[in-house]
């Protein structure tokens, strides 16, 4: 690494993108926005596995000719397993905000606070 | 060969029962189904059990990977106490759920109901007997997506709600576990938790190590909802069906503070964690909060659903308190509480389930007179109450009688007056059900001697009566709890 940074440049991206995602699910009221920033959130996390498994110089761990440096498979692997569980959380998190605006009529928390408070 | 077999079976049998159940779809099939393959597990649950109370740790090798390399089941006398208190519970909120579910879940969608019920199961007993970090994080997300479905049951529009926090907070939780386990993996090359074990007390002093122990914390105190971080709780069990309460209440947060236990004495327990960091003195700090917050919050409340929820918050503190203590009178004791409390809240969510089918509602405010008009769902409710607030002759005595013997071990005498008074507040809210249900004048209600059918009542005593029993006679769970106590703590093994 030639860059002047103090520690890998990805693991900088990653933790402004997990605080970015964090902070959309905590501040924002809209239901989807919420999904969205879970989803950011997740992927950082998904960044962090792949940036460790990789070998500088590493190539796709086949057997061939010529390839002496491999990246560690095994992280990718956990992650793809991890993509999958993302994908199944926001399509049941999207589920549930459709339920909720056909029962409610809103996405926006405040306003779905204020109808439950009523009774 | 079948016996070799049965950790792996433990888990593939409700797995490949639960999309059988999209085939059936007919409500009552599926029910019996549903029936068989719980009432299947059950014993095969206490096979493992009795399997290794007798010889000692299983070990269940996927596809015959050696460890650290394949993922390994391991069953000890810990997990194999878990597998029996989640397929038992199991066991009996199915012959109870039916009439319950019959009546609050549109009938297109009870088959839906019961998958769903059976992925949950699967992921429960997944996170209780896998010795893998990472595979732990599959099956904490299995059972964690199919309770967000099964709490977006209930008949309530608020359960929609409540489902939706419950999935932002626990997906949440469970990132912060990937996030942990990923620094773990990061630091040390291994996923295996006997092998992490072995592998991070070399490197504790190490940043990254240190980083993934406050991300597994944290993760694992949402899933277990440990106060602060227990605000999704109150209204998922609330608003979720019936059934799916009592099952939540019973199953799902001792599973997470199992994974807890797990974490905190498998994986960092060589390097003393709770000493190194001050893990320790938070976690007391965090529990004991958690018995006087979720005890006075329950005092409050008007719903005895959300009572019971807040009450939930209080005894998990109990847990935890006794885990941060250490010792293995700590940790037996936490233990044994997670079994009684699966039983006593069990009954107790059972009760208001019978209340709730009879009546339609579970407010205070129409509970006047309630002791008369179902007599036998109330005795079963004030037995389950007697057990919260820890009488003799009931299992929440045992659990608190360990826990201050405990904290009176470790000299710590302000901890077990903590754990009397906050006790004195258990008293105050089950008291107000009590005084409403039996001696208030029922007022404009007609006092019609209006039973619940045998059907719910039947399930209700069995874990009532299971409450009174281990209230009586503890010899079998403590022995349990104490194996498994001298196993995860250092220095206190046998």
């Amino acid at each position: 690494m030639s860059l002047d940074f103090p520690g890998l440049f990805n693991y900088w991206l990653i933790i402004i993108l997990m605080l970015i995602g964090f902070y959309i699910v905590i501040a924002h009221g809209n239901l989807v926005k919420k999904i969205v920033g879970l989803n950011v959130f997740q992927v950082s996390v998904f960044l962090l596995y792949i940036t460790m498994g990789k070998v500088e110089g590493g190539t796709a761990p086949i057997l061939a000719d010529g390839i002496e440096v491999y990246s560690n498979p095994l992280p990718h692997v956990l992650i793809l397993t991890a993509i999958v569980v993302g994908v199944a959380t926001t399509a049941l998190g999207l589920a549930l905000v459709v339920r909720i605006k056909e029962t409610y009529t809103t996405i926006e928390e405040d306003e779905i606070d204020a109808m439950e408070n009523q009774g | 060969m079948i016996q070799h077999h049965l950790p792996i079976l433990q888990i593939l049998v409700p797995l490949l029962a639960a999309p059988v159940c999209m085939f059936i779809r007919h409500p009552q099939v599926v029910w019996v189904w549903t029936l068989a393959i719980v009432w299947l597990c059950l014993p095969m649950s206490v096979a493992l059990l009795l399997q290794v109370l007798d010889q000692g740790v299983i070990v269940y090798e996927l596809g015959d990977w050696a460890a650290p390399w394949g993922i390994e089941y391991r069953v000890d006398s810990l997990n194999a106490f878990i597998l029996v208190i989640v397929t038992m519970i199991a066991s009996v909120v199915v012959p109870y759920g039916r009439t319950l579910v019959d009546s609050e879940i549109p009938a297109s969608r009870i088959y839906l109901f019961y998958a769903m019920f059976l992925l949950c199961i699967t992921g429960l007993l997944g996170i209780a007997i896998t010795g893998d970090a990472f595979n732990l994080f599959v099956f904490l997300e299995i059972s964690s997506l199919s309770t967000y479905v099964l709490v977006s049951l209930g008949k309530d529009r608020r359960a929609l709600t409540a489902a939706y926090r419950y999935l932002i907070m626990g997906t949440i939780g469970a990132t912060f576990y990937i996030i942990g386990v990923g620094l773990l993996y990061m630091a040390t090359g291994s996923l295996n938790i006997v092998d992490l074990g072995k592998l991070v007390p070399a490197m504790a002093d190490h940043r990254t190590i240190q980083a993934a122990l406050a991300f597994l914390t944290v993760g694992l105190a949402l899933k277990a909802a440990l106060f602060p971080l227990h605000m999704w709780l109150p209204n998922a069990y609330a608003f979720a069906p019936s059934v799916v309460t009592v099952f939540l209440a019973a199953t799902a947060t001792k599973v997470a503070v199992y994974a807890f236990i797990r974490v905190i004495f498998g994986i960092f327990g060589d390097i003393d964690v709770l000493a190194l960091l001050p893990v320790r003195y938070l976690l007391m700090l965090l529990a004991v909060a958690a018995m006087f917050a979720g005890s006075a919050v329950a005092i409050y409340q008007n719903d005895a659903k959300r009572l019971l929820a807040y009450s939930s918050i209080a005894q998990i503190g109990y847990m935890i308190l006794g885990i941060s203590m250490d010792s293995v009178t700590g940790v037996a004791a936490g233990i044994v509480h997670l079994f009684n409390h699966a039983l006593m809240k069990g009954g107790l969510f059972m009760a208001l389930g019978a209340i709730l089918y009879k009546t339609g509602s579970v407010d205070l405010r129409d509970m006047t007179g309630m002791g008369r008009r179902m007599p036998f769902t109330m005795a079963a409710f004030v037995v389950g109450g007697l057990s919260l607030i820890g009488v003799p002759l009931t299992a929440g005595f045992v659990s608190k009688w360990y826990l201050i013997q405990a904290a009176l071990e470790a000299g710590w005498w302000p901890l077990a007056v903590l754990i009397v008074l906050s006790s004195l507040l258990a008293v105050i809210y089950v008291w107000r059900i009590v005084e409403i249900a039996y001696f208030q004048p029922g007022g404009q209600l007609p006092k019609i001697y209006d039973r619940a059918p045998l059907k719910l009542l039947i399930p209700m005593w069995v874990l009532t009566g299971a409450t009174i029993y281990f209230g009586i006679d503890a010899t079998t769970t403590m022995d349990i709890a104490y194996t498994a106590a001298k196993a995860l703590v250092p220095g206190g093994a046998p």
